[in-house]
């Protein structure tokens, strides 16, 4: 018997069957109406208009480009975080190893390394902090929110025996130009490398057999497995990928803010699982879009930018996450109904 | 048999007559869709009534409105003389209508006596603390009223699934059950458990309480129930006493028609050995199985359930570590490590579980058949070369559904194997094998998948179909090889294979030859 | 010796021989003053553990327990520094019923609703420890603000244990009897282990967990009462980060994040396990610096004993021991 061939141009000829299956089901406004992503941009729009209402440069465009910087770098995180969600695994220590990267990037430049090393000193130990987690789960098949939870103490811990009561400053210019530049003198480089990392993203999970099997795993490992799909391997494989966008993470933020202090990032894994649930990405594995999280990372930049532009205090934003993560959960509950425990 | 009361003794019947259960005119409908359709049922004190039925008769929905989990739209039921009416399982077994399912209620880190009284502990003194001596005296004598020795303290994940059943039984018993329901009580037994249970429900029958005995094997209906109802498409077909019936009409009652258990034979030339396995072993599941597979031949598995069989197929598939022996496929070393070598090579493995293994349920029908074979379309996936394979293979299986796209979830049980066959027929295998297909499946599917069984090996494949079914394998296959705890112990051809010399080798009993 | 092959046994040992360890070279630590400040420190945590370890016991996760120690704390904090006259029993009070309501409201979208423990809880402890920034409107509440009585509570001793040892004793021996000898403690871990069956068993489900988050809310509130008066200062964060020391002494004490299982004992040890390391760092003159790293290297080495009996479990089909021969039957029978 020959090998299925892609190109098989058989004229569907007797269908043998005696049932008809369609293609695909006839698209109705209904389904485009109740996606989360539909619901997310609305929200988006609303927070653009209450903004644009009430506040005065709210909708000029360099504030907003300039408003970018406070998502720029976590976004990037939450790209693979999303990936990592939808296998049905989790990274609380993502901060950690953002951390852990910033230090050794300052100990490599103190030690005299050329500025376009430090990137990937960066990316190096991002990898590495990854590779830790990943091999953790899958070699001994611990399940990952207690892993990364000592993982996240192991990897601020060593930040801060390594900075002990110093802080590295005095980076190289590079790292500044890519940190705090912008192209054109007015679109952040940060926020340009956020869209281009975005847009390969989205490829992959939804254009490629990459995502494909991402999906099923996130559906049910076992059947994953069952069908040949390596399951293991692509789990080390996305804990790695996001412990090296967390090094890159960390290249962007000790640029723009010039320092490697102990308390860098803290408090980010929670923000960054906060825009990935709110993204619409199921927390129990096999469901979500990248355009929903990009769409959840710009609703709580804009919502941040407008509380700054109020003269809010920043602590107020962590209410309005709050609030906002509770009734998306809550919603997505009323539209898609109240699964059986499990 | 001496019975020891345990708590009130059962209520006599007021005369011997008096039905303990009685339903009439029970109607449930789904979506306007009739499950159950106006069924009657009585039962008596002491009775065995086996409920016969296809799978989609209505019996599952038939139990769960008895238990409390689906309130009837329409109809009566009637329990001790009085009508009854449950909002929950727990009222229900409060009644005294208790279950014992195929998927047995257990908590796993829970003591074997903790979970014949979880969610109702007994309590004493004032401050309510559980009385846990109260609980394991009680769980003891219940076990030793059902004369099995199961340690009370013991955890249930360490208890064999026989042992689980019985201890849902227990749970039933400490209720004082008036009608105790067994759903397919017997699927993963062996011969003296399966003696065991039939005991424990003559004490049942003693004792007064009403039995509603659900099974597919006429052998043990014959042997322990008294009474049938038979139920067809939601509806009631007819009742009566099984001194007064046999077999084929009972299994003609149930179908509706006349069915002859053909299984189409096809005739094929069989040839060289294709697959040699040799001296197969695992510190834990299986020792030195070995068995060759010929190409175009059809090779049955038999054995109990647990005999190691999956296990053995499981570590061909590339799914087990710490595998030592040799196979080769075509002469070619095929040990493989991981599934997708398997694949790779021409080994497909329809696995037995088809919810947990088989198939993606949440995902659409399309993506589910070209998982395996992804990799043949590239980086980047096609949704258009997709979309024509999975449709090739879904006609070809006579797939019902709505379109390429809709959730597996909600195809039926029958229409979900087909696309789960799909899949692995996609990655153009040359040995199938097919690990209990028929499991759960209604005879109208389970005669399409026979069929179909033959139709690979008319297509030049080869296949290893493992079932715990006897008539399904004698009649498909050309060779039987019957394991037994993890090792072979008797290969048949065809001819020679006979029901009684199957099944005791499978149950280790020997046989001996009438002088 | 099959006593050792238990964890609780095995656990506390380790603790001692931690002790003894630290003791060895620096023998300052074994003497009572600082046990006594060891056991004393440990008080918060131990707490915690146990009713962290009953959410977890259910399948589910409390992240929310140090917002709610700080949103409490600072309800008591502010009433009994505009207050003083106030009898310190109702200021407690106070925060024991603030921290009941924060945690009703997660029992109430986890149980209730059937959302998912880790975000719901995620979304309350943000929510909550902004509360806390908008009730002292960012202000410290400082030791000079506070009643006499209101610092002095937590470390004033009874029979030659402060306050704080008593409250943690009592509260291990009411878990000890929630978790072993009422029905209420039996029905989570049914829940924790299958919950398809305890709703099926009818165990009332919804109830039980929303009483359970209340019940850890309320232990977290009156764990703010505790930190504020014994640190004896209040600011919106207090507390950041300690829900996972929480969880943390929990998955020591070998509760399984999977739910089911756990015990009061283990989970105590485990936060005294914790607590031993924390003390014993600056007696052993090893920068503070080193206690995260240390204390995720605990975690992990704990998560990798704890799974052990994890590994995908090959079945038992080949007999351990020879079989009797089986015996025969005619085949005319």
């Amino acid at each position: 018997m020959n090998a299925t061939t892609m190109t098989d141009t058989d004229a569907p000829s007797r269908s043998a069957s005696r049932y008809t299956i369609l293609d695909r089901e006839k698209p109705a406004l209904r389904h485009l109406v109740t996606r989360w992503e539909s619901l997310l941009a609305l929200l988006l729009l609303a927070v653009f208009v209450a903004g644009g209402v009430t506040l005065p440069h709210f909708l000029d465009p360099y504030n907003l480009l300039d408003g970018t910087a406070n998502f720029s770098e976590k976004a990037l995180i939450a790209l693979p975080m999303a990936l990592l969600i939808i296998c049905r695994e989790i990274d609380i220590s993502v901060a950690g190893t953002l951390a852990l990267s910033s230090v050794a990037m300052g100990m490599a430049h103190h030690a005299g390394a050329p500025a376009e090393a430090l990137l990937f000193v960066a990316l190096g130990t991002g990898l590495a902090c990854g590779w830790l987690n990943g091999f953790l789960v899958t070699r001994f098949m611990l399940p990952s929110i207690v892993v990364t939870i000592g993982t996240i103490a192991l990897y601020r811990g060593l930040a801060s025996v390594a900075l002990g009561d110093q802080a590295f400053t005095h980076y190289p210019q590079l790292m500044a130009d890519w940190g705090q530049g912008t192209f054109f003198g007015v679109v952040p480089r940060a926020f340009v490398i956020l869209l281009g990392f975005a847009l390969l993203f989205a490829l992959v999970l939804h254009a490629t057999t990459v995502g494909r099997r991402i999906y099923a795993i996130g559906n049910n490992p076992a059947a994953a497995r069952f069908s040949g799909v390596a399951v293991d391997r692509y789990r080390l494989g996305l804990f790695m990928l996001t412990g090296a966008m967390a090094g890159l993470a960390a290249f962007l933020l000790t640029g723009r803010i010039g320092s490697t202090r102990p308390n860098i990032a803290t408090g980010w894994e929670l923000e960054i699982i906060t825009m990935v649930i709110l993204g619409g990405v199921s927390i129990a594995g096999g469901a979500g879009t990248i355009g929903g999280v990009l769409l959840a990372v710009l609703t709580m930049g804009a919502v941040t930018y407008g509380l700054a532009l109020a003269n809010v205090p920043g602590i107020y934003m962590t209410i309005v996450v709050g609030v906002l993560l509770l009734s998306t959960i809550a919603l997505s509950r009323l539209l898609r109904g109240k699964p059986t425990r499990h | 048999m001496p019975v020891n009361q345990l708590t009130r003794p059962p209520t006599p019947a007021a005369s011997a007559d008096a039905p303990v259960l009685q339903l009439t005119g029970i109607t449930k409908r789904f979506n306007g869709i009739h499950a159950l359709n106006g069924v009657r049922m009585t039962i008596r004190a002491g009775e065995v009534m086996a409920l016969i039925g296809e799978n989609g008769a209505g019996k599952s929905t038939l139990v769960k409105t008895l238990t409390g989990i689906h309130r009837p739209d329409d109809g009566v039921i009637m329990l001790d003389g009085q009508a009854v009416s449950f909002g929950s399982p727990q009222e229900a077994m409060a009644a005294g209508i208790t279950a014992v399912h195929q998927e047995t209620v257990m908590f796993d880190e829970l003591s074997v006596a903790e979970n014949i009284y979880v969610g109702r502990h007994p309590t004493r003194g004032a401050t309510r603390r559980i009385d846990w001596g109260r609980i394991e005296a009680d769980a003891g004598r219940l076990f030793a009223r059902l004369e099995v020795s199961i340690p009370v303290r013991a955890r249930v994940r360490d208890l064999s699934v026989a042992q689980r059943h019985f201890v849902e039984i227990a749970r039933a018993l400490s209720q004082d059950a008036r009608v105790v329901i067994m759903d397919e009580p017997t699927a993963a037994l062996s011969q003296r458990e399966i003696r065991e249970l039939y005991r424990i429900i003559e004490q049942l029958r003693v004792a007064g309480t009403a039995v509603i005995f659900i099974s597919h094997k006429f052998d043990e209906i014959f042997a322990v129930a008294d009474r049938y109802t038979v139920l067809r498409d939601g509806q009631f077909v007819a009742e009566g006493s099984l001194a007064d019936i046999r077999e084929p009409e009972l299994v003609a009652l149930m179908v509706g028609r006349a069915v002859h258990q053909a299984y189409p034979k096809a005739d094929v030339e069989i040839g060289a050995p294709l697959l040699e396995v040799c001296k197969l072993s695992h510190p834990t599941e299986f020792q030195d199985v070995s068995f060759s597979l010929r190409k175009g031949e059809i090779l049955g598995f038999y054995g109990l359930v647990g005999a190691g069989r999956s296990e053995v197929m499981q570590a061909l598939f590339g799914l087990t570590n710490d595998v030592r022996g040799s196979v080769t496929l075509e002469g070619r070393a095929a040990r493989f490590a991981c599934p997708s070598e398997a694949i790779a090579h021409g080994l497909a493995y329809v696995p037995e579980d088809r919810q947990q293994h088989g198939a993606h349920l949440m995902l659409p029908i399309q993506h589910n058949i070209t998982l395996p074979i992804l990799s043949r379309f590239g980086f980047f996936s096609r949704a258009r070369a997709e979309a024509q394979v999975a449709r090739r293979f879904a006609e070809q299986l006579e797939l019902k559904a709505a379109h390429l796209t809709q959730p597996v979830a909600e195809l039926s049980g029958g229409n979900q194997q087909k696309v789960v066959l799909g899949k692995w027929l996609a990655t153009d295998p040359k040995v199938i094998i097919l690990d209990e297909p028929t499991k759960g499946i209604d005879i109208g599917s389970k005669a399409a998948v026979h069929r179909f069984v033959s139709e690979l090996v008319e297509r030049g494949l080869s296949v290893i179909l493992v079932s715990s079914e006897l008539p399904e394998v004698l009649g498909l296959a050309d060779r039987v090889v019957v394991m037994r705890q993890g090792r072979v112990v008797r290969e048949f051809a065809r001819a020679d294979a006979s029901p009684e010399a199957v099944v005791a080798a499978a149950s280790g009993v020997v046989l001996e030859v009438a002088a | 010796m099959n006593l050792l092959k238990q964890r609780e046994p095995l656990l506390a040992l380790m603790v001692i021989a931690l002790i003894l360890l630290v003791g060895m070279r620096a023998p300052v630590f074994l003497t009572t003053q600082s046990l006594a400040n060891l056991l004393t420190d440990s008080t918060l945590l131990v707490m915690l553990a146990l009713t962290q370890m009953l959410v977890i016991v259910t399948r589910g996760i409390d992240l929310s327990v140090a917002s709610t120690l700080a949103l409490s704390g600072m309800v008591a904090a502010m009433l009994a520094a505009t207050h003083p006259e106030l009898p310190l029993a109702l200021v407690m009070l106070a925060a024991c019923v603030t921290g009941l309501a924060l945690g009703l409201v997660n029992g109430y979208l986890i149980g209730v609703l059937a959302l998912p423990p880790i975000v719901v809880t995620l979304g309350t402890m943000s929510v909550y420890r902004g509360l806390v920034f908008v009730l002292s409107s960012g202000a410290w509440v400082s030791a000079h603000h506070m009643p006499a009585n209101f610092i002095a509570f937590p470390l004033q001793r009874l029979f030659g244990l402060p306050h704080l040892v008593w409250i943690a004793l009592a509260a291990v021996i009411a878990m000890a009897c929630l978790a072993r000898h009422s029905r209420f403690g039996r029905d989570l871990y049914a829940i924790g282990n299958a919950p398809h069956c305890a709703a099926y068993i009818g165990i009332p489900s919804a109830r039980r967990l929303l009483w359970t988050y209340g019940l850890s809310g309320m232990v977290a509130g009156l764990c703010g009462y505790l930190w504020v008066a014994r640190y004896a200062v209040a600011y919106t964060e207090i507390a950041y980060g300690f829900e996972f020391t929480v969880i943390a002494a929990c998955v020591i004490g070998g509760v399984s994040i999977a739910g089911g299982v756990g015990s009061v004992l283990g989970a105590a040890l485990g936060a005294l396990f914790l607590s031993v390391i924390g003390n014993a760092l600056p007696v052993l003159q090893v920068s503070p610096f080193w206690q995260s790293a240390l204390t995720g290297a605990v975690i992990l080495v704990a998560v990798l004993l704890n799974a052990r009996g994890n590994r995908h479990r090959s079945r038992q089909i080949l007999p351990l021991h020879q079989p009797e021969p089986t015996a025969s039957r005619s085949a005319t029978a």
